[in-house]
């Protein structure tokens, strides 16, 4: 127990108030500023741009995620080829956000016309006769194309989960259904969803807690060029930008900190919940 | 029963649409990293199992190599240095016609000469005067090549990119920051299952909360730390053993929470039963406790050395750049900006950085997902 508490004092609960602290301080951490980190993210171009990107994030992934995995969930355990389609949708979840991005990095590639398209989207846009596009650098629509990779990964995440809470349904109440006449669709929205709404709940949350730190995708597909910075990556840059401003760094990760508070909360009273059951 | 065979059919169509969608993109990087690196740069890579044709420029041998037979002063030799699976379709001797002739034929050079190309490549130029050129002259082929599959660029990437060492370093990372979490999680989880102290319950509800907590939210102060104690101790602020802890630090409230929900789900009178014949929390710990858990450490050991092997920002934050600490996510990053259009590297690279998740994936799957499956169901 000791060394847990230790180890979890140095890393997670002494780093967090020193976080805190250093958000109001200049860029060495050595003399205090008041506000003025706060005041510089308000007034920054990239912070702004991040903060409407991490809400673009958080709107479009976990929702997609968490339809496209019931959607698979619900097709999968339909054909009897179900497992093995599932393993495959699964297997992002075994890559490196910076493997994934050099995969659609691979699709996404542009060659200008005229030219034999390399990366598979071009080349199929080309067959139809389109002209090819270099993706990832068209602003604001290159958002969506970061964010596919989050979902190529997550998704496979979403649909375990909800095969599992899939297979939890008594099978009484869906063949009581199917007597009363009730068609699938039916079914689906009317028993299957109102089941399994804590699932979405629990999927909800833990891809948007992923994606409110997503990283490693803007590094290494733009780096935050062609209005794709997000706050993570921003924070990362200020880290180390001209030696590192601990002061700006901090405040920008407190934004980021921010965001998950509503979660622990809801967290926390749940766990106060089975405390007291 | 026609309706529900017809939503049948739907299934199967949309669910092999989609499966066909999600695996598209890591099949073109498998099939691209074992291509010849000229015809990944261009020709994309679903083309790879047909005939292709490419434009060459080849030179002939050097006047040196000249002989005379009957007379006449004979150069010979193969354009495609007897590669036997390629074919040349077109010729030409100038760059303004590159297509100019159908191989095989003949044709008369300006200065009077006669080049004979044949398909496979091999010429013969005869003169009746001596060769006295001192390059070879320039022939422009349009060549017909077939699929042609290769380890070359794993070769190329492993052995003189450094990948091999990176890999290495990756393992060096990534086994001890899974096991020390692990055995350190396993004795605090015990305790707060089983062990009634003062503030059990704060300490937990505090776990909660920090499963949530960015490590964003860490990264600054600690990399401060780290620098102080490199300053004072004379060495250098970024080490294996940093890493380790860090990784150990974030990883360990998810590990503490899982493993004290499997214990605290064993059965109670397991645990009294052995109490009351006297046995000490440490007996229990390692008799009971241990051998039960053997599932468990792997879902999560699995979880957990994925997420080690996978980082990159932690890696970048705690580890060196030089070749003896860079991990294989960020050396790979890094070959994102150096090779950005050598898509022979960049995919291999991609692969092998791959390989040691897809192999933990296809043959513990089930442990990986039942780890996932707990993981995500917090609270």
């Amino acid at each position: 127990m000791a060394p847990a508490l230790i180890i979890l004092l140095v890393y997670l609960i002494y780093p967090v108030s020193e976080t805190i602290r250093l958000s109001f301080f200049d860029n060495y951490g050595r003399e205090f500023t008041g506000v003025s980190n706060y005041v510089w993210a308000l007034n920054d171009s990239d912070f702004r741009q991040s903060i409407l990107n991490n809400f673009l994030w958080l709107i479009v992934v976990p929702t997609t995620c968490t339809f496209l995995g019931l959607t698979i969930a619900t097709l999968a355990d339909r054909v009897w080829w179900g497992v093995f389609a599932k393993t495959l949708i699964f297997m992002p979840m075994a890559i490196s956000f910076v493997g994934a991005s050099v995969i659609w990095k691979f699709v996404y590639e542009y060659r200008g016309a005229g030219n034999d398209q390399i990366g598979i989207l071009n080349a199929i846009i080309v067959y139809f006769g389109g002209d090819p596009h270099a993706w990832i650098a068209i602003p604001f629509w290159n958002n969506f194309f970061l964010m596919v990779i989050m979902i190529w990964i997550q998704t496979g995440l979403a649909m375990v989960i909800f095969s599992a809470a899939l297979r939890a349904i008594p099978e009484e109440t869906l063949e009581a259904a199917r007597i009363d006449g009730a068609s699938e669709v039916r079914i689906f929205f009317y028993i299957i969803i109102p089941f399994l709404s804590e699932t979405i709940v629990v999927i909800w949350t833990t891809i948007t807690i992923l994606v409110l730190k997503v990283f490693d995708i803007v590094l290494a597909m733009t780096n935050g060029q062609w209005g794709t910075e997000v706050l993570a990556n921003l924070m990362f840059d200020w880290m180390f930008r001209g030696g590192g401003d601990s002061g700006r760094g901090s405040t920008i990760a407190l934004f980021i900190m921010l965001g998950v508070i509503p979660i622990m909360i809801w967290n926390l009273r749940r766990f106060k919940m089975e405390q007291e059951r | 029963m026609k309706h529900f065979s017809f939503g049948k059919f739907l299934a199967h169509f949309f669910l092999l649409i989609i499966v066909f969608i999600w695996v598209i993109p890591t099949f073109g990087l498998l099939i691209s990293s074992l291509r010849d690196k000229d015809q990944v740069a261009l020709t994309g890579w679903w083309t790879a199992l047909k005939h292709n044709e490419f434009n060459e420029i080849v030179r002939t041998e050097k006047s040196t190599v000249q002989f005379k037979e009957n007379g006449v002063f004979v150069i010979s030799g193969n354009l495609l240095k007897n590669s036997s699976s390629k074919s040349v379709i077109n010729f030409g001797i100038t760059s303004k016609n590159p297509k100019a002739f159908k191989a095989p034929s003949k044709v008369t050079m300006k200065n009077g000469s006669t080049f004979y190309l044949q398909k496979d490549g091999s010429y013969r130029w005869t003169s009746d005067k001596e060769f006295k050129h001192k390059k070879g002259k320039r022939i422009f082929l349009t060549v017909n090549t077939p699929p042609s599959l290769t380890l070359e660029n794993y070769k190329e990437v492993l052995v003189f990119r450094g990948l091999g060492q990176s890999f290495i370093n990756s393992l060096t990372v990534a086994v001890p920051s899974t096991i020390i979490p692990l055995i350190i999680g396993a004795f605090a989880a015990y305790a707060l299952s089983w062990m009634n102290f003062y503030g059990r319950d704060l300490i937990f509800a505090t776990i909660v909360c920090l499963l949530v907590v960015p490590l964003q939210m860490s990264l600054i102060p600690i990399l401060t730390v780290y620098n102080q104690i490199g300053n004072f101790f004379g060495v250098s602020a970024k080490s294996y053993v940093g890493i380790w802890l860090a990784h150990t630090g974030f990883g360990l409230p998810l590990k503490i929470f899982l493993l004290r929900n499997f214990i605290k789900s064993l059965p109670h009178e397991m645990f009294e039963a052995a109490r009351v014949d006297g046995a000490s929390h440490y007996q229990i710990f390692m008799k009971i406790i241990l051998p039960l858990s053997i599932p468990a450490f792997a879902s999560i050991g699995i979880l957990q050395f994925l997420w080690v092997w996978n980082d990159l920002l932690v890696a970048l934050v705690f580890l060196d750049k030089m070749p003896s600490e860079i991990v294989l996510t960020s050396r790979l990053r890094e070959m994102l900006g150096e090779f950005s259009q050598n898509w022979e590297i960049l995919t291999t690279s991609a692969f092998v950085s791959m390989i040691v998740p897809l192999f933990v994936f296809l043959s513990l799957q089930r442990y990986f997902i039942r780890g996932l499956v707990a993981g995500s169901v917090k609270g």
